[in-house]
């Protein structure tokens, strides 16, 4: 499009959001604009044509109509707290941010589902309904901030997900305003809906099928006890054998989380916390429940850890220690930063079995690119976390480490797992789609969207990569043949 | 065999499509009652069986659809391990492909999940006669939209399901019944309180003045939740089992059955008919011929929808009417995937013809 048109097209733009009644704020300068160039996957940075904030569900369907009318993209954005770039603004398109909408409409304690806005955070809901002896489960790292709505964009997960699940598992119900500007109303208050999944299908779209105005979150019993381990081992084989126990042992452990080496020495160096010398893997287990089932599986859980090889086992004794084993594990992306100030967060999925394997892989990578990695995981899921270390400041460096990541996250495909387990695909992870997925299965997808949204105008260029850009990049389809990292078992 | 059966299959969708020749597609046949009635020649999957991969300490299970759900569980049960969602069969010669496309679960939904909270990856051949595979063998997976789950309650009509990724769950421990005799509004809000205890219940159930509460757990947590809720312990027999075969003497087959999904915590539906009331509300029976379009009306205020479960009298559709925008939806899925209109047609709705916006 050319600057003239272009002009013209913001300008009708601008008119026709501003004529929307009852009003709403409309961002146009480019002060206002800024703050919203991009979201937690900074690397990226795109300024919005526009950007408009609606304060409910009838404003929103009035924007994406007149978005729709002058095949004006619609980018949706709730705090913005996504890491694979998801709610990048698109230059030409307006930036639907809905972080005004963030009542919570109604809780009911015996149904256990609380109602709310896109815009609400994900911890409000927790400590909102705390006092009933309820939760909500899904409690992604950036909970204290990102909202109900980003949530369901990029059906998110957390530290929690092997017992409770992702963000589609604790959902009741979540109206959206597909591009037609009509109100999707999927799932409902009892346990099924008549008719397709489309609760499942805008889970995890990422913004392209829909824009999220409700949602039904379903609430939890609070555990009446919680207990958390933490166990040194020798070596990371070791330590994932004891997870695989543990697992066979018929316990499913609310978290179970890893930590490598490299993670260990900067969690030390940056908070003390007097880690057994020289163990190369941590294992931090909680198990939860009513007070006998907890207690069971404590016993059970100690007694494996131990049987695998672990070198020192700390259980904590009280809630002040259960957050002291927590804060290794939370602080450990803070405590990584020590090591160089950036850092690139990959997001795989593999088979728990691969683990060793997967492990000494990255470590040669590694070494292949001279950059740093230190892994963090949800090892009970085995969504693994590596965090590739460079300096933003060095050429080319960025664009090493997002090489590094990709071929990781080809290791993770390769093994039979995922490209990402929780992070979601945004604009990060384009390319690795297209080797996960073969064109017929890539042009599923667009037709799914299409269904949704027949010109594309909700966030175009994200989630699914074109056929054509999947060509240009000469697209590496592991179930052609050509089966990279030959040396690694995978199933 | 698998290559060489996909490939056949792949050829024979593309040679129905390019005819527009309906295909039924079956595994057992053991829920041909269930849905709309079909048309089309069959397409018999029980030739494509097996488990493909188990892994039980990865949680996970890789099966052909026309494997029989039987022996399915059979294989877990070696390694003490389940379907959480507990699929009913209604025969012997129920495959897993067909309780995945019914997406029916049983007893234990309300406190596990359900058949698609536990589905983590299809393999499918599209209408168009493609062989395509969505989601995984691992258990958090967010890449693509959740196809798989699509899949599961579909009836079949978006794609034939070839395999099937399951998370699985260790098996309970210990297992134990309660009984508690109350009236049918105190059983229900009773069942709902218990579920935001951290309780093990595992299935409800209420029918003539009758609660019975299933918990599931550890043995410890067993016994310590049966002395904080009180209640008759019970041998529950077959009980639990007969509820989701629908072997009970309440599902008598000389009537019409409906099932009636409302939040379990909806009041009372009258019906003027007695209801056997599971997952702690959420679902209530009345096997009766009622009038299709007041029932629905009714349940529709308390936020539900009603099934035509089992009944000769089709006329006035299985499934709950859909409101417009949502069947504006259906019908473009349904042309995503099948545009010719070949598979399982009009085995869920109407959808074989796309409409474009309501607006």
């Amino acid at each position: 499009m050319n600057a003239l048109a272009q002009a013209d097209v913001r300008s009708r733009t601008l008119d026709a959001l501003v004529a929307i009644r009852p009003r709403m704020t409309v961002i146009a300068d480019d002060e206002g604009l800024k703050p919203f160039e991009t979201d937690a996957y900074i690397a990226h940075r795109e300024t919005p044509m526009l950007a408009v904030l609606p304060d409910d569900e009838e404003q929103v369907r009035a924007i994406v109509k007149a978005c729709r009318s002058l095949g004006v993209p619609v980018v949706s954005r709730g705090a913005g707290t996504g890491i694979s770039g998801g709610a990048i603004p698109h230059p030409e398109g307006v930036l639907l941010v809905l972080s005004k909408m963030k009542r919570i409409e109604g809780v009911d304690a015996l149904a256990r589902t609380a109602t709310v806005q896109p815009g609400v955070r994900n911890l409000l809901v927790s400590e909102t309904v705390a006092h009933l002896g309820l939760f909500y489960a899904p409690d992604p790292s950036s909970q204290s901030i990102c909202s109900i709505g980003g949530n369901v964009a990029e059906n998110s997960g957390g530290v929690h997900c092997l017992k409770y699940g992702l963000t589609t598992h604790n959902l009741m119900a979540v109206r959206a305003v597909d591009a037609d500007g009509d109100v999707i109303e999927a799932g409902g208050l009892a346990l099924d809906a008549p008719g397709y999944d489309l609760l499942a299908l805008l889970t995890g779209s990422e913004g392209n099928l829909g824009v999220i105005t409700r949602v039904t979150v379903r609430l939890l019993a609070l555990p009446q006890r919680t207990e958390t381990l933490l166990a040194a081992f020798p070596s990371v084989r070791a330590a994932a054998e004891a997870v695989g126990e543990i697992i066979g042992a018929g316990i499913i452990p609310a978290a179970l989380e890893m930590m490598d080496r490299i993670v260990i020495e900067a969690c030390e160096r940056f908070m003390a916390m007097g880690f057994p010398a020289g163990a190369e893997a941590l294992l931090l287990a909680e198990v939860d429940g009513g007070t006998e089932e907890a207690g069971e599986a404590l016993a059970a859980v100690r007694s494996i850890l131990e049987r695998c090889g672990a070198s020192e086992v700390r259980v904590a004794a009280t809630a002040a220690e259960r957050d002291r084993l927590w804060k290794a594990r939370k602080g450990a992306f803070t405590a990584l930063a020590t090591i160089l100030p950036d850092y690139y967060t990959i997001d795989g999925t593999i088979p728990r079995r691969c683990l060793p394997d997967v492990l000494d892989e990255i470590a040669r990578l590694s070494a292949e690119y001279g950059m740093t990695v230190g892994n963090v995981f949800h090892a009970g899921d085995g969504n693994i976390h590596p965090c590739i270390f460079y300096d933003a400041n060095k050429p080319g460096e960025l664009e090493r480490s997002e090489e590094f990541g990709g071929r990781i996250l080809e290791l993770c495909v390769a093994v039979g797992g995922t490209i990402t387990g929780e992070h979601g695909v945004g604009i990060e992870k384009l390319r690795q789609m297209c080797v996960q997925f073969r064109a017929p299965e890539l042009a599923a997808f667009h037709d799914v969207k299409r269904a949704f949204d027949p010109d594309g105008i909700l966030n175009p260029g994200k989630a699914v990569p074109t056929l054509k850009r999947c060509a240009e990049w000469g697209g590496m389809h592991v179930r052609a043949g050509r089966i990279p990292h030959a040396g690694i078992p995978r199933f | 065999m698998d290559s060489t059966f996909i490939a056949e299959l792949c050829e024979r969708v593309r040679d129905h499509s390019a005819r527009k020749a309906p295909l039924c597609i079956r595994g057992g046949g053991s829920k041909d009652f269930y849905g709309e009635d079909f048309r089309g020649e069959a397409l018999d999957m029980a030739a494509y069986s097996g488990i493909v991969a188990y892994e039980p300490k990865e949680l996970v299970v890789t099966v052909r659809a026309g494997t029989r759900l039987a022996e399915l569980e059979d294989v877990l049960l070696a390694e003490r391990q389940m379907l959480a969602f507990e699929p009913p069969h209604f025969g012997d010669a129920a495959t897993i492909g067909g309780a995945v496309a019914a997406g029916l679960s049983g007893p234990r939904r309300p406190y596990a999940g359900s058949a698609r909270d536990f589905v983590l990856g299809t393999r499918i051949v599209n209408g168009k006669g493609e062989d395509l595979s969505f989601g995984g063998r691992v258990i958090k997976n967010v890449a693509g939209y959740d196809v798989s789950r699509l899949m599961t309650g579909a009836l079949g009509t978006l794609g034939v399901i070839t395999e099937i990724s399951f998370k699985v769950l260790p098996r309970p421990a210990l297992e134990s019944t309660l009984a508690f005799e109350m009236g049918e509004e105190e059983a229900t809000t009773q069942a709902n309180r218990w579920a935001g205890l951290p309780l093990p219940v595992s299935a409800t159930a209420w029918q003539e003045g009758r609660l019975r509460v299933r918990l599931s757990g550890a043995a410890t947590a067993v016994q310590a939740a049966k002395a904080k809720m009180g209640g008759e312990e019970i041998d529950a027999g077959g009980y639990w089992a007969d509820l989701r075969e629908q072997r009970l003497a309440f599902f008598s087959e000389a009537q019409p059955l409906w099932r009636l999904s409302v939040p379990q915590t909806a009041a009372p539906i009258p019906t003027g008919h007695a209801q056997l009331i599971e997952w702690g509300g959420g679902v209530r029976w009345v096997s009766a011929a009622l009038d299709p379009g007041a029932l629905r009306a009714s349940v529709e205020r308390a936020g539900g929808h009603a099934t035509l479960f089992r009944g000769a009298d089709k006329s006035a559709g299985v499934f709950h009417p859909l409101k417009p925008a949502l069947l504006k939806i259906h019908r473009r899925l349904k042309d995503a995937f099948d545009p010719s209109g070949i598979l399982n047609p009009g085995r869920m709705y109407d959808l074989e013809k796309v409409v474009s916006g309501t607006t």
